[in-house]
């Protein structure tokens, strides 16, 4: 980031400075510039938005309705609240505006404000992805933990298995979790989202894929930590292995890991839309899904926004957490 | 090649004739209806079984392999091509162009990537061809980076220097001498993109938005095996064998030649 390339005299002070408490400095600085970055960038995707509506086939007003009926006095009401009689920069601001200040507007299709709705799934979904990723990260840790192993066969086998749980499309992974233990079991129920017994299939299945490309990276992270010359040390204080693998070693290894947090985030977003469609679970990915074939552009657009700016403040606190856990990263390039 | 990888070479051969000819290895029609066999179990006759409205699921497998292929390897081509295209420009039409495009590639991957697609198809209408649109403008950016600071990377490599030191165009420099050396680590990208594409691709149809039925497409077919899971196992497995087979076959061939072009890099 050049903007943060450019604070290297503020940089230099806290490198020389960090035991006194000059290190928050920067911190407050990385926040600032990534806001003002996502900022910009949410920007670019809300203009986006306004130049698809511009362009699709039909007049804006018939494209916000989709193919709802509605009488001339809302259509009418679409027309002053858009400005779209004015000329074409002016709607722009109209709509920037709009945006800014948090109208996404009403879906006409489901006769609700988009607000309303979203609001509604928005739990759902959240819930699905917080268990998701508490799931991959102790999946993850176990299996790393467990598969970091001198002998040769002992990983080729886990690696073996990594890319098999990869290259399975999360939705049929859910299929055919239904099938075992719903169908056959009888031992989770096959749709509902209410009880937390409907949430272990669904959990299981989206966070299968992460966990088993974070256990690698994991793996690669140990047996690499092992070799350091602190563990030496450890182990010459007498330092048990369980002791010396959780405590000393595993910290070293989740370095690389936060870098694949953005990334997890960004995949689980999109696989809970899929996933939530298996199961029939409420969430965002089941009214993103009729949005789109119902061409509900209001709707659309508001799920695609609402769903960047989350993924853009989750980047955000990633970088956050990589300057909190690695003072490394605060010097070099930052 | 190592011994290890030739079964999967084979089976990316095989996939590839089946895409291209079905009918060498199927006589049935995926698309006849026997209503005297819905949902039978795989049996002699039906060597995987019958789906809802009898019909072979071996052969609609068969002939899904086009559909289901097709989208995803469209999707990196039109995904590769694009990326090229715009990693050069940002990286040889001076500084603003750079800002200008490099923010531009952000503003795309701010957006969840399916929910990007979802935004295309919305706006273009569901079918293969938007699906690979879709999935091409999510996987876009990252070509572009890798193109661009290729690009760059060459920028100071004597025997670019030497080209325009003859008196090239610049046009002639980067056709003659920079996309040729650029091109190992853009197609190592695009084989790793390959194998995500395809289940990208059968999620789509999985969720209604790819080839309109009665299209044989393996996600589509999963699909259908929803509402008689608790009757029928094997159309809710089959395809996903299918799926899952293809990808493991794309990304270890992929990653055998990622290698090789590393080597040859370092």
């Amino acid at each position: 980031m050049a903007g943060v390339l450019k604070t290297s005299p503020a940089g230099a002070a806290a490198r020389n400075g960090r035991r006194s408490g000059q290190g928050r400095e920067t911190l407050v600085r990385l926040v600032l510039v990534r806001l003002a970055a996502s900022a910009g960038v949410l920007w670019g995707a809300v203009t986006v938005t306004f130049v698809l509506l511009q362009v699709m086939p039909g007049s804006t007003a018939d494209v916000l309705l989709a193919r709802s009926s509605v009488g001339p006095e809302v259509r009418a009401g679409i027309i002053a609240e858009y400005g779209l009689d004015d000329p074409l920069p002016v709607q722009y601001l109209t709509y920037l505006g709009r945006i800014v200040r948090g109208e996404l507007g009403e879906s006409y299709v489901l006769r609700r404000p988009v607000w309303d709705e979203i609001a509604a799934q928005f739990p759902g979904t959240l819930l699905l992805v917080a268990t998701t990723l508490l799931a991959t990260v102790v999946a993850s840790v176990v299996l790393g933990v467990v598969s970091a192993n001198r002998r040769a066969w002992v990983r080729s086998l886990f690696a073996s298995a990594e890319s098999l749980v990869v290259a399975l499309p999360p939705f049929w992974l859910g299929l055919l979790l239904l099938t075992v233990f719903s169908f056959t079991l009888h031992w989770f129920p096959a749709i509902g989202s209410s009880s937390p017994a409907g949430l272990v299939l669904p959990t299981a299945a989206l966070a299968a894929g992460p966990a088993a490309v974070v256990a690698g990276v994991l793996r690669e992270g140990l047996l690499r930590a092992m070799d350091e010359p602190f563990v030496v040390t450890a182990r010459a204080r007498g330092i048990g292995e369980a002791a010396l693998r959780l405590r000393h070693v595993l910290r070293h290894a989740l370095l690389p890991v936060t870098t694949l947090l953005g990334w997890i985030a960004g995949s689980l977003i999109g696989g809970a839309v899929i996933i939530e469609i298996v199961f029939s679970r409420q969430g965002i990915g089941r009214l993103a899904l009729s949005a789109v074939t119902n061409k509900d552009m209001p709707m659309v657009i508001a799920v695609v926004l609402v769903t960047a700016v989350a993924f853009v403040l989750v980047t955000i606190a990633v970088d956050i957490l990589t300057w909190v856990i690695d003072p490394r990263t605060r010097d070099a390039g930052r | 090649m190592p011994r290890s990888l030739w079964p999967w070479t084979a089976v990316l051969v095989v996939l590839a004739v089946m895409a291209a000819v079905p009918s060498l290895f199927t006589g049935i029609d995926p698309d006849a209806a026997d209503l005297n066999a819905l949902l039978h179990p795989p049996s002699a006759g039906h060597w995987l079984g019958t789906d809802q409205n009898g019909r072979d699921l071996y052969a609609r497998i068969v002939y899904g392999a086009r559909p289901s292929l097709l989208i995803g390897t469209g999707a990196v081509l039109l995904a590769l091509a694009a990326g090229v295209v715009i990693g050069v420009a940002a990286a040889q039409l001076g500084r603003v162009a750079d800002q200008v495009l490099s923010r531009s590639l952000d503003v795309v991957l701010s957006v969840p990537g399916l929910l990007l697609v979802f935004l295309v198809v919305a706006v273009l209408g569901p079918g293969s061809g938007t699906a690979a649109v879709g999935l091409a403008v999510v996987s876009m950016p990252g070509f572009a980076r890798v193109a661009r600071s290729e690009v760059i990377r060459l920028r100071s490599a004597q025997y670019v220097e030497a080209a325009h030191g003859f008196g090239w165009s610049r046009a002639q420099v980067v056709a003659r001498h920079v996309l040729p050396n650029a091109a190992g680590p853009v197609l190592a990208l695009a084989t790793v993109s390959l194998g995500a594409m395809i289940v990208a691709s059968s999620s789509l149809s999985f969720v209604g938005l790819g080839p309109r039925p009665p299209t044989a497409e393996w996600g589509a077919m999963l699909s259908d095996s929803r509402e008689f899971l608790a009757l029928a196992w094997w159309p809710a497995v089959f395809p996903g064998v299918a799926i899952t087979v293809a990808v493991l076959a794309v990304t270890f061939v992929g990653q055998h030649l990622n290698r090789r072009v590393e080597g040859r890099l370092s």
